[in-house]
Formats: C-alpha cells, structure tokens, sequence
C-alpha cells in the first residue's frame, strides 16, 4: 500500500498530529513555491515523524509565497475536520490560489463550497461544544474540580479550550474527549491524551435542579420536536442531563396541552379582592374638563397627558406641553414636538431647539423668560427603520390641538408671539399664510393679539450649503432682534 | 404557608417565566473573566445551550423572583385572581441558582423578571440586588437581562443599567386598547415613557463623559419588548405597525411575539385554543424583512384583504407574487436591495452573489447551490442561460411553488 502510494505520488508529506497546522504550513510553502502539482502529493499522519520532513524540495529563497491573509486563519479552522481529504484540499486551494488570487470569492466553484462546508462543520461542532459541555463538579485535595465529558464531531479540544479558560477562569476544570482533553488549575491549560467516559464523574446533586428548570420551563401546549432536534441532535443527547427527560415530556404534551385549555377558570383566588382593595382602589373615571376652564398652566398641562383630541397620540410617546412662566410676555409658537422632544417630554430641545436656543442668547432674549410651545403637541412622523422621519401636520390636527394654543394664550396672555414657521401661523391665524414672504411682519389678530411671522428654525438646519446656511441663520436673528426691539 | 423548598420554588418560578419568549443572549460587549479571575464571559453570539421539546432554546436561566403579583392582567398565569401556586426566591436563592448553573455551563446567564409584589421600587430594587452581587461579590461575567418594571424610579432604572446587558419592558398587547381591556391596572402611557426613558439613558450613555472621556456602563445590549399574538383582534398588519413604531422610537434591538399560550385556570375573557405558532413564525419573518431587508412596514401586507400574513407561504413570497412586475431579477446585475427582495434568498446569500459575479457570470445551479431553494426562487430570476419565461405571471405559480416546498417545509 505505501509503496503503491508512493508510485502515484512522488511526494508525501507526514504530519505530526490531526491539527498539525504548522507541519502542514511549512511543508505546502516548500511544494507551493516549487510549483509541485496537488495531485504529486499525498499527506498522512504519522506522531513519530521526524520534525523535519528531508525529502521535500526547500524552497527557493528568489520568491516568495503570498495568500490571502484570511486564507490562513480560516485553513487553521478547516484543518480541525475529521475529513482525512482536508490536508490535500488545503494544498490544492493554496496551489490554485497562486494562479487564481481571488479564487475565495467565487462562492461556486467546487473547492471553495467544499472548504466553506468543511470550515462552517468545524465552526458549528465548536460552537456546539461551548453549548453542550456538562460540567460535575467534585471535591479534591485541591478544592473543588469540575469536570465534563463530552464527544466532538471534529478534532477541536485545543481549539476551542481558550473559550472556556476566557469563561470559566476563576474556577478548575477538566474537559474529556476521546480524542484529547484539555485541563485548566486556574492558572495554565494543559492539552492531554484522549480519555473515556467512565473517567467522568456520575453526577452532580445541581442535575437535579437543571432537570427541575427544564422540566417547567417547557410548553407542552408548543411541542415542536422537529425544531429542538435541529439544534439539539440526539447524538448530544446521551452527555446532556437533562435529555433524558425528553421522552416523557414529549410523551406527555398533548395531555398536558389539553389540560392547560380544558381546565375552566375557577373562582379568583381568595387573596385577590384584598390586593384589588389595597391596590387598586376604585377612583372617579377621569375628568377631561371639556370647558377647559383651567386655571392654571399646570392643570391644563395635567389634562392634556390624555388628550385624544386627533388620533396622532397612537404613535407618539407624550404631549409635550408648553413650557414657560405662566405670566411670559414673550411667545413663541413652533410647529411639533420631533423626536428628541417626544422622548424627553420637552418642547425645543433637539436639533432645531439648539439653534433656537443659541440665536436666542445672540439676540439678547432670555428663554427662560418666554412661554415656548407647539401649534400641535404631539410627534407626528412615520418609522423608517431605526429613525423617525417627521411628517407635518395637516389643517385637522392642527385645527384640533388649537384648543390648547388658545387656552395657553389665554392664560399667559402675552404682549406678543412669534409663529415659527407656516404651521404656527396657521394656527394663530386661521388661514395659510407664506411666511417666507410676510417674515419680519407683525399681523394683528381681532382680538389684539399681535403676531410675529418667520420661519421655523429647523429650516436653517436643512440648508445643505454651509454659506446659505449661515446666511439664513443671520436673517433668523434679524428676526429676533426685531422681536426684542418690539418687546422694549 | 409550607416553606418550600428551592427544587420547588425554581419549580413554580420557572414554570411562570416560560410565557417570556425572549431568550437572548447576544449583542451586548465582548467581555471575559481573565482580568477578574471570575467567572463567566460574553462574546457577541450568543449561546442556546439547550433546547426544550417545544423548540424554545434555553440560554439563559429564566425566572421570577416572584410570581405574586398585584396586577390582574387576564393573560398572565401571575395575575392576582389566579390560582396557580406561588412562591418567592430570595436574593440569596437566585445568586445561588445563576452561579451554580453557570459553572455547570448549563447557561449563558440569567434572565430575571418579577411578579409586582408591594410596589414597583420594592420589586425593581430587589432584581437590582440580585444583578449588583451577582457583578460585584461573585465577578460574574455572564449575561444579564432584567426585565423592567415601568413605573420604577429613574435611580433604579440607572443602576439596573450598570449591572445588565440587557433591559427590556413589555409592550403587552400591540395596541393602547387591548391593553386596558386585559390588562386594567397596566398604563400604556407609562410604558411608552418608560422605553422613551431607557432609549435617552442609552444614548446619554453612549457619549463619552466630559472629565474621563470613558463610556459608562449602560445595558450594553440594548432594550428589547415583547407582545402578545392572539389574544386580542389586532390583525398581523397592526402588529407589524406597532413594531415599527416601537424599532424607529425606541431604538428597540427585537420586538419579541408570543403566540398566546393557554395558561392553566384561564380567563374567561381569552380564546382558549392552541398558541398560533405558525403565525408567531409568520410575524417573525415579516418583522426580518422590516429590520434586514429594506422592506417599509407599509408594503409587506399593501393589497392584502385581510391584513394578515398568509400561513402556507413566507411574507417574502408572498410579497413577490403580489408584486410580480418586479421580476424576474437578473442575478447578475441586480442591485442589493432588489436582490434581498427575491424569495429564497437570504441576506448572507446575497452577499455571496454579490462577491461571486465579480469574477463570474452565475449560473442557476450556481444560485440553487448557494439557497437550498431553487423552486422558490427559480420563478423570480434570470441568471446565465436561465430565463423563467411565462412562469414569473403564470396564474398557478403559488400553488406550484407551495407543494415542491412542501418536503423542504420547517413545519
């Protein structure tokens, strides 16, 4: 047979071991760069080779071997396959690789699917091992021990043990395989020889109460035995504690399920009448004052919590209420609240808020000296992934939330407000009004009431061209100095 | 009352968990116990390290620090009218059980959530506890999710924070309504400032600080909500809306759906039927195509009559024939986003077509070898000397489609 093997294939190669990357490495360098053909090479295991293999070509020290970086961390991966094939398919691949640099790429060509297979195998039984390894702890000379049995598909042990020193560094453990075992005293891993199940301890009294949690954490009302299967194979099931319960659970559901939806509801429990006194007292259905006769900013902003004057409350977080001292002489009346504002229940503090408040204290006004409000109260917008897009409101909502705008007006009573935007004007006016055009006017409600029309802050910040941006921010504090003179 | 023992107790307790569908372990920092000589880690993914019989993996270790409880919620096995047997962990019991598990490597850490028992900052400041020992006295660097009890004070919500990954705070029901009608004592309003609440922490958080320029600590994995299908009317096309909303306001990484289950000694005001599972799948698979697949709320169920998702086929596919003026879609120049729009093909396959057809021409064993289902993407592209003719408009394409998947099916 050897020899045989030997006629086919001039050169073979001898690993040290299953995972013998670095033998691997080396000597596919020596064949790669003298150009030796996949098919002249043929590679075993053999634990007493010599460390060095004699008899292959060095390599030529005029070129050098360059692969894809990746190619080398993921062959790490692929070479911990059971399949006896992966030391030729990696030296085919890293042969191919010289003539075809982008060959990884090509997810359809057979030697990649087959690599990728190979590499996802390893990465599903290592991940598999993280998720099944049982622990049973014992008592030693030392302290405690834990200690866990378990049956990889695939020659991982070494590979995987520094996540369990990353996750169990404070306590000693032992992992047994067949294959290898890989111990840790809290302070060096050590990798050793295979071992057999019957050098794992026999149980561990905390089985009983893992076998308690999965008993009741299942739903025999959603049996899907399929789905658990999928995830679970029954070849993991001998080393888990707790699948041996799974027989009867599954054996028992549809009772169990029936049960659940037969049993006809009882009588409350007798405790409940006395939580309901305790707890819930019966309180007066609450009162929206629909004269809205409030007399205080605080009442009305207490009331409007709840309004459900126009449906856009559905969506929004809160009512975000005017803000401001109950006797202001100043007003300024914005459009609604966006997204910074729905969250922190607060009129004008995100983006435009900031511009706002920063042309403000250029103009010489004192915000806190104002009453700052919305026409309408709460976010209207529509959900695009993560964000919020802002949509306006239309003439309804607008019409609807005024029954607020009029009772802030009323109590406050400013000496003037200031309509930020088409929007606040509409609400202050009763009709659309351009107010890039009247912007800078002072119009004069019936009821004395004298208005300030401009526009509405958050236009300056949609202005993409930084010069027109700046040149609108100063227009926007011509208006509030205007507004300030008018307040003199 | 007996005192119970903790083989008992973790009976009752985890029994009342099990109608939590959130399991996750994944998203939070990468973190390891070589520096704290701990024990425990997390490392991006997430670890089922079991599975029941009802194919719910168990990775964390999911409990009640109590199961009773001061509301009447008609669809929780907890609320205060109902007859199920209770009990009450202490501190010490929970600790205990997260470590001992966790050395065993039975979990990935816990998932803790509480019956209301005399007022929210008692329940919410004991679940802190638990988190504080399991960080500070056992370095436990496991996974950590708290579920929140929204009408909590800001000051615990913040040192819940420190201590987990995770927060989350249940929507309930999908809409303001339902949840008045089955949950009285429940405020939606003071769920939806609650999740206003926990997003402006995160985001605060997530700025460095002004003096160490470090980050502090805040629930690394984000927020998460859940909701119960079935027990109300809302239509698949409402929930959908619902969790849109919930993802653009909240920054919520999932919405979780929970088929609703029948629970022992019901309500009479619920259906007491079979949890509907296949329309669980359903709603996960549309709420996918919202968060990975470009897909607007709007369009998933646009020209359906119903609103609802259709239970024999995916909502992808089902989107495709309703919109077959789309296809076919040509593998090889397509964009990504039309590419993710085709049925069978997932966001990791796409990604593959993409890195592929810049150095050859796809053919389409090429595609079928990469998705495993040709039948039901076949329909929908052109690739190298394939072309699906008529097929794309043909009046019985769903039927067609619907039985060659049917060996293939998940169900």
């Amino acid at each position: 047979m050897q020899t045989m093997q030997f006629a086919l294939s001039p050169f073979s190669v001898a690993l040290a071991g299953e995972t013998d990357f670095a033998g691997w490495r080396n000597a596919a360098r020596k064949l790669a760069l003298n150009d030796i053909s996949p098919q002249a090479v043929t590679w075993v295991i053999d634990t007493n080779a010599a460390d060095e293999d004699k008899t292959l070509p060095e390599a030529p020290d005029t070129t050098s071997l360059n692969v894809p970086r990746s190619f080398v961390t993921r062959a790490e991966s692929v070479i911990c396959h059971r399949d006896s094939e992966r030391f030729a398919l990696l030296y085919r691949l890293l042969w191919r690789l010289r003539r075809e640099p982008k060959l990884l790429e090509i997810a359809s060509d057979p030697d990649v699917r087959r690599f990728e297979a190979m590499e996802k195998a390893v990465g599903r039984d290592m991940h598999k091992m993280r998720a099944f390894v049982r622990f049973r702890r014992i008592e030693t000379s030392n302290g405690e021990h834990f200690v866990a049995w378990f049956e990889p598909s695939h020659f991982i042990v070494e590979r995987n043990a520094p996540f369990f020193v990353r996750r169990f560094t404070g306590m000693c453990w032992t992992i047994l395989t067949p294959c290898a075992s890989a111990s840790w005293n809290g302070e060096t891993l050590s990798i050793g020889p295979g071992a057999s199940k019957t050098d794992t301890p026999a149980e561990d009294a905390a089985e009983d109460l893992w076998q308690t949690y999965f008993r009741n954490i299942f739903n025999p009302a959603r049996l899907k035995v399929q789905a658990m299967q999928k995830e679970m194979p029954k070849k993991y099931w001998r080393n888990l504690p707790e699948a041996a319960l799974i027989p009867d659970l599954i054996a028992g559901a549809d009772e169990a399920a029936k049960e659940m939806i037969a049993r006809t509801p009882t009588q409350p429990a007798a405790h409940h009448a006395k939580v309901q006194a305790l707890h819930w007292p019966a309180t007066d259905a609450h009162a929206d004052n629909e004269d809205g006769n409030y007399t205080s900013l605080d009442a009305m902003r207490n009331a409007a919590i709840s309004c459900r004057r126009c449906p856009l409350w559905r969506d929004a977080t809160q009512t975000v209420f005017g803000n401001g001292p109950p006797d202001a002489e100043l007003m300024f009346v914005g459009e609604q609240p966006g997204d910074q504002e729905d969250i922190a229940g607060k009129a004008f503090v995100g983006p435009a808020g900031k511009v706002f408040d920063a042309i403000l204290t250029d103009a010489g006004i004192d915000r806190q000296k104002t009453y700052v409000t919305n026409a309408v109260k709460h976010f209207k917008f529509e959900p695009r992934g993560k964000r919020r897009i802002h949509s306006r409101p239309n003439a309804g909502e607008v019409q609807a939330c005024r029954w607020w705008l009029d009772k802030e007006l009323a109590l406050v009573n400013p000496r003037l407000v200031v309509a930020l935007g088409a929007t606040a004007a509409l609400s202050l006016l009763g009709k659309s009004i351009a107010v890039t055009k009247m912007r800078g006017e002072v119009v004069e409600r019936i009821d004395g009431l004298r208005v300030f029309l401009t526009i509405h802050p958050s236009f300056i910040l949609r202005i993409p061209d930084e010069a027109q941006k700046e040149a609108e921010r100063r227009r926007f504090l011509n208006d509030m100095r205007a507004v300030k003179k008018l307040m003199a | 009352m007996a005192t119970l023992t903790l083989r008992e107790k973790l009976a009752i307790l985890s029994d009342a968990a099990k109608y939590d569908a959130s399991c996750a372990s994944s998203g939070s920092v990468k973190r390891d116990s070589l520096k704290s000589g701990g024990i425990g880690s997390t490392e991006g993914m997430g670890i089922c390290h079991s599975y029941a019989p009802d194919g719910r993996c168990i990775s964390l270790l999911k409990i009640l620090l109590t199961n009773f409880c001061i509301y009447d919620c008609s669809y929780c096995i907890n609320r205060s009218s109902s007859n199920v047997p209770r009990a009450r962990f202490s501190i010490d019991d929970v600790v205990r059980l997260t470590m001992d598990f966790y050395r065993r490597n039975y979990i990935e850490g816990l998932f803790l959530s509480s019956g209301v028992i005399r007022s929210p900052d008692q329940t919410m400041g004991e679940m802190v506890e638990v988190a504080r020992r399991l960080r500070l006295e056992e370095k436990f660097g496991g996974y950590i999710h708290l579920k929140t009890i929204p009408e909590c004070s800001a000051e615990l919500i913040e040192r819940a924070g420190l201590y987990a990954d995770r927060l989350s705070i249940n929507i309930e029901l999908p809409t303001d309504e339902s949840v008045k009608k089955l949950a009285p004592e429940k405020k939606p309003e003071t769920i939806r400032l609650s999740m206003a609440k926990l997003r402006a922490k995160i985001e605060e958080k997530a700025e460095p600080t002004l003096r160490t320029k470090t980050r502090e600590r805040f629930a690394p994995g984000g927020q998460s909500t859940q909701m119960i299908v079935g027990a109300d009317k809302t239509s698949d096309d409402g929930i959908l809306k619902t969790s849109a909303r919930l993802y653009g306001s909240y920054q919520l990484r999932r919405v979780y759906y929970s088929a609703f289950s029948p629970i022992p000694d019901s309500s009479s005001a619920l259906p007491s039927q079979k949890p509907p599972l296949l329309r669980e799948h359903r709603l996960y698979q549309a709420d996918w195509l919202m968060r990975f697949y470009g897909f607007g709320q709007g369009e998933i169920l646009q020209g359906t009559a119903d609103g609802m998702l259709d239970l024999a086929i995916d909502p992808k596919l089902a989107w495709a024939l309703r919109n077959r003026g789309q296809f076919p879609v040509d593998v090889n120049r397509a964009s990504r986003e039309m590419l993710l729009r085709v049925p069978g093909l997932g966001t990791k396959v796409v990604d593959r077509i993409l890195q592929t057809r810049r150095h050859r021409r796809l053919r389409l064993e090429d595609v079928g070898r990469l998705s495993k289902s040709i039948a039901k993407l076949r329909p929908f592209i052109t690739a190298e000397g394939w072309s699906p003719g008529a097929m794309t408009d043909m009046a019985a394409l769903r039927q067609t489609i619907v039985r060659s998947c049917e060996q293939l099916a998940l169900f």
